[in-house]
């Protein structure tokens, strides 16, 4: 089976007044039906960008410089705006951080979500209100019907990221890339979303795209993760791979960083320093100034390294564990 | 060093003139008027031991934030004690008042929002020492030097101002402030919070070395149960303005006696879970304008039965050191 998105060498950048913004830089991974990406990095790491240019929602200064985004085989790096529009929000579909930033204030929720109904299928009012509601319910939320009539102040913070992930369930799409959609939540009501995600993909085989700086949510959630560190992928691999075997130093430092429960009270192992500006980025590993590994060799590019099937580093000096 | 007993905070609507004349009107009327009081902490004590790390943890509005600034004093509680060293801080002489005060700082969240954007470095860390006197003349730069090299910063960018520096940093320079005055005792109000994960992992190593090279005692209040069980010696676990368990933290983790606790704690995520099925607490956080009678967690609780509804749950000792508010634990 071909995967349902496949992105090849995909390049963002930014230009701005002070320079070239390299933001996503030479990435590629594939999703299949059914499976969920982690896509992790930490702020900067050009994790949200790289699901703004799949679903094609870069604007200037910033544009796609290179690469393809095949989306079914069909590369949505060349189609036209027109076409586009007929896939976001139908086939693929995108659920933001803030739930508020999503919706819109002064809308009901039936308006919003009967809008987003109609813009791609043909059907009348009531059908396009049904769907909504039926929606509305598959994500869990008591009494859709009169929750319709609401206005989207009416809602806490976990019913409106609710309504937006309903929103974006709509039309079952194929893709579904979500970006730090729980970052915003309780605990207790990011658990509720995860598991509502999680039977999404389970029972429509809808492919994810899970963006996050959280590992520990990854690591429940996630078949593959992907690593990014200042516009590239620096690791990629099978969920448990990455996480127990971490070849990329970023990874490890990554990993060590995240308080867990068989090192209590000890020191984190730490990664030292700071995400470089990728305004002034030296060529060769973005990651050597900050790592205990880097050697002159890493001033040159690195090469991505098969360190196991399907497990992939970008480094001259992979960490073996 | 810190004891809190019967601690409350309100808030409620504050009327004016007219809004009072029109409500003592309508209430002669025979129409009451609803209350509109939050219930932010209700009827909290704690105790916190010198050296202590105590961990605070809970959900949004669930008065976290309210009773670690009523701790730290920017804050007077609307009833109860707060007792520093055995004093009641309310009842101080100014003076006195005034030092204990100094002695309890807090690092807030937001490293952007808490730091006066219109001052440089030196004047955010050095502003309290000197006003308070702390520091001979003559001696206030080494002293000011001392300080940021404590909190990991470097000295040469203290005529910087603070939108020079990142996130972390920024947090490093609230720190730096807070231990400028010498205090003893820190309340950190998710001060980790918005880190990136490699950041905060730096943040979170200086928090321990100084508790080791000063001897600090820290309130640290996160909802983040994988930082504060990190951390902490103690837990508290708060819902809706009320401590419903609190214990040792391998207690609290390992053996967690109060169904909102376990329940918090099946849902962590944790880097060693591997594609796990996530569950879900039923329900959302109640509002605590409203709060449910009773117990509060009852809605939720899987284990409800009558009486959570009528009568709330006392805290009482079920291991040495392990308090938990839950009817269920009459039964046993």
């Amino acid at each position: 089976m071909s995967a349902t998105l496949e992105v090849r060498n995909l390049r963002t950048h930014f230009h701005t007044r002070a320079g070239v913004v390299k933001a996503v830089d030479d990435v590629s991974f594939s999703v299949d039906a059914g499976q969920v990406l982690g896509l992790v990095g930490e702020s900067g790491s050009g994790k949200s960008v790289t699901g703004f240019s799949i679903i094609g929602l870069i604007d200037p200064p910033g544009r796609l410089a290179g690469g393809s985004i095949f989306y079914r085989g069909q590369d949505l790096a060349k189609i036209s705006e027109r076409e586009m529009r007929s896939l976001r929000g139908n086939r693929i579909a995108m659920i933001f951080q803030d739930p508020m930033m999503t919706l819109n204030p002064v809308l009901r929720i039936d308006t919003q979500m009967i809008e987003t109904v109609q813009a791609h299928v043909n059907v009348s009012k009531a059908e396009a209100r049904a769907r909504a509601r039926d929606a509305l319910g598959m994500v869990g939320i008591p009494s859709p019907e009169e929750r319709l009539n609401a206005y989207p102040h009416q809602f806490s913070g976990g019913m409106r990221q609710r309504v937006a992930i309903a929103i974006a369930l709509l039309h079952n799409p194929d893709l579904l890339i979500a970006d730090e959609p729980t970052t915003a939540l309780d605990m207790t009501i990011q658990a509720q979303i995860l598991a509502e995600v999680q039977k999404l993909t389970a029972e429509h085989g809808t492919a994810l795209i899970w963006i996050t700086h959280d590992l520990s949510v990854i690591a429940g959630l996630a078949d593959r993760i992907a690593v990014m560190y200042a516009g590239r992928v620096v690791e990629t691999g099978e969920a448990a791979d990455v996480l127990d075997h971490p070849v990329h130093p970023y990874t490890h430092g990554l990993i060590g960083s995240v308080p867990s429960r068989n090192h209590r009270g000890e020191r984190l192992r730490q990664i030292p320093g700071m995400t470089p500006s990728l305004l002034s980025l030296a060529p060769g590993c973005a990651f050597r100034s900050r790592c205990a590994h880097a050697t002159d060799a890493c001033a040159q590019e690195p090469p991505v390294t098969e360190t196991s099937p399907g497990h992939t580093a970008r480094c001259f000096h992979p960490v073996s564990s | 060093m810190i004891e809190l007993r019967g601690v409350s905070k309100r808030f409620g609507p504050t009327y004016d003139a007219a809004a009072r004349v029109t409500r003592g009107i309508a209430a002669r009327f025979g129409r009451p008027q609803k209350s509109e009081t939050v219930h932010a902490v209700d009827n909290v004590s704690l105790t916190v031991a010198r050296g202590e790390v105590v961990g605070l943890v809970g959900e949004s509005g669930c008065g976290k934030s309210t009773l670690g600034r009523m701790v730290a004093g920017i804050m007077p509680p609307s009833s109860g004690e707060i007792l520093f060293k055995g004093r009641n801080i309310a009842t101080l002489p100014p003076d006195a008042a005034k030092d204990a005060k100094l002695k309890v700082q807090m690092i807030f969240q937001d490293p952007y929002a808490s730091l006066n954007p219109r001052l440089r470095v030196a004047d955010i860390v050095g502003e309290a020492p000197r006003i308070h006197g702390m520091i001979p003349p003559g001696q206030f730069d080494t002293y000011l030097d001392e300080q940021l090299r404590r909190a990991g910063l470097d000295p040469a960018f203290k005529r910087r101002y603070p939108h020079q520096f990142s996130g972390g940093q920024r947090q490093r320079i609230g720190i730096a402030r807070a231990l400028a005055v010498q205090p003893e005792f820190l309340v950190c109000d998710e001060a980790v919070a918005a880190l990136d994960v490699s950041i905060q992992a730096q943040i979170l190593n200086l928090f321990m070395d100084l508790r080791r090279d000063l001897n600090l005692t820290y309130l640290f209040i996160s909802h983040d149960l994988g930082v504060v069980e990190h951390l902490s010696d103690r837990v508290l676990i708060m819902y809706l303005g009320r401590i419903v368990e609190s214990g040792a933290t391998e207690d609290i983790f390992g053996r967690a006696n109060h169904p909102y606790t376990q329940a918090l704690l099946a849902e962590v995520p944790r880097i060693d879970a591997r594609k796990r099925h996530f569950t879900a607490i039923k329900g959302e956080i109640p509002s605590p304008i409203a709060p449910p009678s009773g117990c509060h967690f009852h809605p939720r609780c899987p284990h409800a039965m009558p009486r959570c509804s009528e009568e709330a749950p006392v805290s009482r000792e079920i291991a040495p050191g392990h308090h938990s508010a839950c009817h269920l634990n009459d039964r046993r």
